[in-house]
């Protein structure tokens, strides 16, 4: 089981809630599993997201792993100049 | 991660920490390197673009018949000519642009929104044939009234941009429309419960006003369309994969139809990060027949192109009479020009990332004005946010009696603490930036009459991404890279340098080229600061394949197990009691085998980066203002920043000095003037005060190397942090030299009196 939360920039849009249990080996399962799971997250979901597995950014990475136990963030899309 | 990258990080290295010549240096100061403008073909044609004069109009109709009548003029296009696209359609450029927003930007439709908005183009035999056509085109204007000051955009009853436009993230959707495209409120903890530990509160209101990226370059492209659909592109981009996939988003194209070739570059900083000629010139092109060459001149680069936004902030911040930070609530209202996606939410997040505040609310307004589409700048958003939340620090910092590098020591994030947008650090260098900065003989300098002294931070997450590369081994043992992340910032050096690195050869040995689209995988734009991370993790992993091939090969050759060749400084040789007496054999000699041992030697990596290192900053600056005239003088600039590893540290250090310069010209001169009609007043270099070298001393650097343990040699990206600390750093100063606390960049000569004379 990882305990999903969401980044501080993403929390309003979810009704307040911050914490999202859910069973997911890769990030592709765990962006569906929300999907299914918590409708809440549905504006946080289609505005796109970035995933941080223990510390580190994932943009699209959906068949990246996620151990058990990770600290796992959703998080918004990071860009640059 | 790909696997050969997960089991190795390099702590000593040979090449990678070096200072060799750059390898671009020589065809940039002869001239031999081609730009935007410098690629011609037979038979092309001239593009130029008719631009509004309103800044806010309905478009009644546009007349072209005059123009199209004209002798030598071979295509004009419109509206009219770019296909309607899905609203929500949307491609990877930098971050993610909406193509119908950027459709928009490129062409204006019903309305123009800006003073600048392109509303037609022609093609022509000549330019002087083009500017007659333009003139020849009649555009019957609806003029509508206008708003250009964030503020202003935001009141009810303001000129509206956009009718259909209502504010995303409210609790309660509204119903009317707004130039507020979207509400976003960041927090965690509880603000007020942190406000009431606090034994000072310091809040204060602040505005930056817009700055161009100001890159010596103008945008320029040549586009040819074939009669078979086919289409070739050459540009001045910083990302040729995000210029294929948007033009042919807005013309209807397959990507494999379009073959984008990037330039060499006469700077980004993040503004080539999208399109603006490129999807005109192939609708021209297709129209015409033949190729069509545009360049814009500097007058439409900054009327035409993206600048940064301008904004306004209100920032209160709490704090315990030891120095503790107890909580922080700040608004953030950012204007991204005349379309939604204003840097906003990156710059809140990025001005409180560096501190440990547990109670922080940051409400983030996107809100659209009658200004040109804000396009990225180096950390898009972080030094507007940072000038506001790094001038309260200081304001608490001489309220307390501390010293302001003591102050943000005592509140700096460090490995193990929460972000304030969520994730807990890893190894990060805040503290060992804030006590390099402490350390540095600048901090020690004597001051005089009216001189101050100014401290801020800076931080930038950076981010790693797709990306492509291949490596090539000649049969002499040269090496040929092909990257396909336009080299903005002397990548290419830093790749030769890590390849030369990772297989034990001569830096001189490898060079670099930056292919087209249809040479490599897709790559994302460079920007972020992410192509020293990724292309170098890329070109590492190629490299590694490299090895194993001559590895099998070498194995081969003596007839003994892989398992018993190793990769030894540039050479394979048997290792253990079953490998035989073979004499190693150099990656040269390798080489010189691949025809009989297999046919020729490459490597690919095709990878998407992550493990991006967090990147902050410390500057510090002693500046002179003159009381009388308002004018400041900049004395001394120390910038210093965690590079996790140097990759070429005068690359570094160029970047860190460049930021730098950037920012100090936003913070004292740079703003876009508009006049009560809404058009800019100060189109050109002479009026937009660029600082140029005589402005500044010498920018001080210190490199701190905190490796990043998410890439295979420690690094971090470097090139958007250098410009987050500046505005407040130098607001800092002048607050401190003059007594009074400044609000407002740039702090320009008549805002510094004014100041003096309140």
């Amino acid at each position: 089981m990882i305990e999903v939360r969401l980044g501080s920039a993403l929390r309003s849009m979810a009704g307040g809630r911050t914490s999202f249990p859910v069973e997911a080996p890769n990030v592709m399962r765990l962006l569906e599993r929300l999907g299914e799971t918590y409708p809440e997250l549905a504006p946080v979901l289609e505005r796109g997201v970035a995933v941080a597995i223990d510390g580190r950014l994932y943009r699209d990475a959906w068949l990246q792993p996620i151990p058990d136990g990770a600290e796992v963030f959703l998080m918004p899309r990071v860009a640059g100049g | 991660m790909p696997p050969d990258l997960e089991f190795t990080r390099k702590t000593s290295f040979e090449t990678v920490g070096a200072r060799p010549a750059r390898p671009d240096g020589n065809d940039k100061v002869t001239g031999r390197a081609r730009y935007g403008a410098d690629v011609s073909v037979a038979g092309m044609l001239v593009g130029k673009v008719l631009r509004s004069p309103h800044a806010h109009a309905r478009i009644v109709s546009i007349d072209t018949s005059g123009a199209e009548a004209i002798e030598g003029v071979k295509a004009v296009a419109t509206r009219d000519d770019f296909p309607d696209i899905a609203p929500d359609a949307a491609v990877e450029g930098e971050g993610e642009e909406n193509m119908w927003d950027v459709a928009r930007n490129v062409m204006a439709r019903d309305k123009a929104l800006y003073e600048g908005h392109a509303v037609a183009a022609v093609a022509a035999t000549s330019a002087a044939v083009a500017d007659r056509a333009l003139k020849s085109i009649d555009v019957t204007w609806e003029v509508l009234p206008h708003v250009t000051d964030v503020d202003e955009a935001m009141r009810p009853g303001a000129p509206v941009l956009h009718e259909d436009m209502r504010t995303k993230g409210l609790e309660n959707a509204p119903r009317a429309p707004s130039n507020v495209a979207e509400y976003l409120k960041i927090a965690m903890g509880d603000s007020e419960a942190g406000f009431a530990k606090a034994d000072l509160v310091v809040e204060r209101d602040f505005r930056t006003e817009a700055a161009h990226q100001g890159y010596i370059e103008p945008h320029a492209c040549l586009a040819t369309v074939s009669e078979d659909g086919l289409a070739e592109l050459w540009c001045c981009t910083q990302g040729h994969y995000g210029v294929r996939a948007m033009c042919a988003a807005i013309l209807g194209m397959e990507l494999s139809s379009l073959r984008v070739t990037p330039s060499e570059i006469g700077g980004g900083f993040g503004g080539k990060t999208t399109v603006f000629l490129e999807p005109v010139a192939l609708a021209l092109s297709r129209k015409a027949g033949r190729p069509v060459k545009m360049t814009m001149s500097r007058e439409e680069v900054f009327r035409g192109s993206g600048p940064t936004s301008s904004t306004s902030m209100s920032v209160r911040i709490g704090a315990t009479g030891d120095g503790r930070l107890t909580a922080c609530e700040a608004t953030f209202r950012y204007q991204g020009g005349a379309f939604p996606g204003s840097p906003v939410s990156y710059g809140a997040v990025c001005g409180m990332a560096p501190y440990d505040c547990r109670d922080v609310t940051l409400h983030c307004y996107d809100v659209v004005a009658n200004r040109p589409k804000a396009a990225a700048y180096r950390a898009p958003g972080a030094p507007m946010a940072a000038f506001a939340i790094e001038s309260v620090l200081d304001e608490i910092a001489q309220k307390l009696g501390m010293d302001p590098i003591a102050l943000r020591l005592k509140n700096a994030v460090r490995e193990g603490k929460t972000s304030v947008y969520g994730p807990t650090f890893g190894p990060v260098g805040f503290v060992e930036c804030l006590e390099a900065a402490r350390d540095h003989a600048n901090a020690r300098a004597p001051l005089g009459p009216n001189q101050a002294r100014g401290v801020a931070a800076g931080f930038w997450p950076n981010y790693g991404g797709q990306t492509s590369v291949t490596m090539n081994v000649a049969t002499d043992g040269s090496v040929l890279l092909s990257l396909g992340t336009p080299d903005i910032g002397g990548s290419r050096a830093s790749m030769c340098m890590m390849a030369a690195e990772e297989l034990g050869i001569g830096y001189g040995t490898v060079k670099a080229i930056i292919a087209d689209t249809h040479a490599l995988g897709h790559n994302d734009t460079t920007g972020g600061s992410r192509v020293t991370h990724s292309a170098g993790m890329a070109t590492i992993e190629a490299a590694r394949q490299v090895i194993r091939i001559m590895k099998e090969r070498a194995a081969r050759i003596w007839d003994i197990d892989v398992d018993a060749v190793v990769w030894e400084a540039g050479r394979v040789r048997p290792s253990g009691p079953n490998a035989g007496d073979h004499e190693p054999m150099s990656f040269r000699e390798m080489a010189a085998l691949s025809a009989r041992t297999g046919g020729p030697i490459a490597g690919h990596a095709e990878i998407d980066a992550e493990g991006a290192g967090a990147s902050f900053a410390v500057h510090m600056t002693d500046l002179e203002v003159d009381p009388e005239t308002g004018r400041v003088v900049v004395l001394r600039y120390l910038t210093v920043q965690d590079a996790g590893k140097a990759v070429h540290p005068d690359y570094v250090e160029g970047q860190y000095q460049g930021g730098a310069a950037q920012g100090v010209g936003w913070a004292l001169n740079e703003e876009y003037v508009y006049d009560a009609e809404g058009r800019l007043r100060n189109p050109g270099f002479l009026d937009y005060r660029m600082p140029v070298a005589s402005d500044l001393p010498m920018i001080d650097t210190a490199i701190v190397e905190v490796p990043n343990p998410g890439h295979p040699y420690g690094v971090r990206g470097v090139g958007e942090t250098p410009i987050v600390p500046p505005l407040a750093a130098v607001g800092n100063a002048v607050s401190r030299a003059i007594g009074r606390r400044m609000t407002h960049v740039p702090m320009s000569p008549p805002r510094i009196v004014e100041a003096l004379d309140g």
